[in-house]
């Protein structure tokens, strides 16, 4: 379970984040939505300590997130944040398989092997593994770091924006990935942009707006022409298919 | 790998043709016999070598680390003020307190050298990080103050001399026995680097990746100042400062087999050494029996190098 008290950040003198309060289950896959700038990527970034914690409180599983160590925290959660450029000139199988340095530090065992071979074959990667990452496309670069998460095998599994740049094939199989893996008991917290993707996989909805949590529920409760409108100032109109709402955000 | 079998099956006939060549003549048929090419050769030729390619190497690993830690390839020690820092702290130390024992000249150099290289850290840490560029040329700046500053303190104290052999000419020409074991501490400096080649690799992927694996970013980078700053100052207090070789040697090899630095550091050192070791040569033969600086000529054939590189490679970090 993730706990997050009272959370408040801000940058210089603007507040990016306000009283947040949330609990976040494992078992789940919960969606971060929200318009630009809502303070999604801050509240993920700070779930995941890659930023400091100015205000409130933050554990995953227990864990304080300002007060265990790094370490030990990335044997229980994994980040991908939303820029990654690759200015390091590795090889995909090399990427993908720092996923399991928290686990050896430096001394790779053959589980460690195998869980990179596993993670680069669930991300099509395998015919890639030996190219560099400067030399493959931007949606494989994803796929790669992706898959790098994956390799992590953590409890918790926190992606910001991992759509980016893939195309409606992978998108879709890596939602259908990360529901398998909440089935397995792992907890996802995952920020996306179209809300269809959200309505379709996630169990749980948070959307955020000016840094304060506007709504939050089931896809259902949250994704409604009322709250969507309000969320984004227009005019939604949403429908369902297969007993899951479908957002008519672009007509 | 084919590289790493080429650059270390070039090492063996340089070493042994640095061993072979020289200014005094020796005769090798009774070496066992003659006393004086006894000496030489184990005073002398057989030191340089091994200066040289304790150089080449350690020089070549920190410029890999210096372009780690600033995620930026075209960066070495020697064009970001590192060395002038240790100039700066051994001229320090030269002038307020001349018969200090050589280790705390080193420990002045070092301190000085890993200053400069913090406050060039400092300073680019608010450049737009796809300003690829900017950070080299903010190091380039920086090294020309440092500089500034050295020649006024060499040209006011009377020892401009000393200031122009360890920043503007490495050479190894002055490497007796006795003489250039501090280069030692910088090979040893360079294996450390080895010992953390995966943090150092996992540092090139970005603050935020490191972090989430788990990776202590402050802990890495303060060792990779330390490996930067003490290989610079050992060269710079032993043999002067001999540039482009952490700048070249890192990035064809990073080119060819990419920035697994744990596969790839033990390649660039063999390189650096390799690379050193055929400048020197080539600096004791141009004028034979007379020598140029071995700084000269990598300044020559680095600055070729160099250009070259940022040629071929124009927008990546």
């Amino acid at each position: 379970m993730i706990r997050i008290d009272n959370v408040s950040h801000r940058i210089g003198t603007a507040p990016i984040l306000q009283g947040i309060d949330l609990t976040l289950l494992p078992n789940s896959v919960t969606a971060l939505i929200g318009p630009n700038g809502a303070g999604k990527s801050t509240l993920l970034n700070l779930i995941g300590r890659l930023i400091p914690l100015q205000e409130g409180r933050i554990s995953v599983d227990g864990h304080d997130v300002t007060t265990t160590p790094s370490r030990q925290l990335a044997k229980v959660m994994a980040i991908l944040g939303q820029t990654h450029h690759a200015g390091s000139r590795l090889r995909v199988r090399e990427l993908v398989a720092f996923g399991r340095w928290p686990h050896h530090l430096g001394r790779p065992r053959p589980e460690d092997q195998a869980a990179v071979e596993a993670a680069l074959v669930q991300f099509d990667l395998a015919g890639l593994a030996e190219r560099f990452l400067d030399e493959v496309s931007g949606g494989q670069r994803q796929r790669a770091f992706l898959a790098m998460c994956i390799a992590q095998d953590t409890d918790w599994l926190l992606l910001d924006e991992p759509l980016n740049n893939l195309d409606m094939a992978h998108a879709r199989a890596l939602m259908a990935r990360l529901h398998g893996l909440r089935s397995a008991g792992r907890g996802i917290v995952v920020v996306v942009h179209e809300v269809n993707y959200a309505a379709a996989w996630a169990d749980h909805v948070v959307a955020l707006k000016g840094g304060r949590v506007v709504a939050e529920g089931t896809p259902h409760q949250v994704l409604t022409p009322e709250v969507l409108g309000q969320l984004y100032d227009m005019e939604i109109r949403v429908t369902e298919l297969d007993g899951r709402p479908l957002i008519l955000h672009h007509v | 790998m084919r590289l790493a079998l080429i650059l270390g099956a070039a090492l063996l006939p340089l070493s042994l043709a640095s061993v072979m060549i020289g200014a005094a003549s020796v005769d090798w048929a009774h070496i066992a016999s003659d006393p004086q090419a006894f000496l030489i050769v184990t005073v002398s030729r057989v030191p340089r070598t091994v200066a040289v390619i304790l150089t080449g190497a350690a020089l070549a690993v920190a410029g890999v680390v210096m372009q780690q830690i600033v995620r930026n390839r075209f960066v070495e020690p020697g064009t970001v003020g590192t060395a002038e820092g240790a100039a700066l702290g051994l001229l320090a130390v030269t002038v307020l307190a001349p018969a200090a024992p050589i280790w705390a000249k080193m420990l002045v150099a070092s301190l000085g050298a890993l200053a400069a290289t913090a406050i060039f850290l400092a300073l680019i840490r608010r450049l737009p990080p796809r300003e690829v560029l900017l950070v080299p040329l903010v190091g380039l700046v920086l090294a020309g103050v440092l500089q500034a500053g050295v020649t006024f303190i060499g040209w006011q104290t009377d020892l401009l001399q000393y200031v122009g052999i360890w920043l503007m000419t490495g050479e190894f020409s002055g490497v007796i026995a006795g003489r250039y074991e501090l280069l030692w501490i910088a090979a040893a400096a360079a294996a450390l680097a080895w010992f953390a080649a995966d943090q150092f690799a996992i540092l090139g992927l970005g603050e935020e990746a490191a972090t989430g694996l788990g990776l202590n970013h402050r802990a890495v980078m303060r060792l990779g100042l330390l490996v930067v700053s003490v290989v610079t100052a050992m060269v710079v207090v032993s043999v002067g400062m001999v540039p482009f070789v952490g700048l070249v040697v890192p990035n064809i090899v990073a080119r060819v087999m990419g920035d697994n630095l744990r596969a790839s550091l033990p390649v660039v050192a063999t390189g650096g050494a390799a690379l050193v070791l055929a400048c020197d040569l080539l600096a004791r033969l141009v004028r034979y029996p007379y020598e140029v600086p071995v700084g000269t000529v990598l300044g020559i054939l680095g600055s070729v190098l160099f250009l070259w590189l940022l040629h071929r490679a124009p927008a990546r970090g």
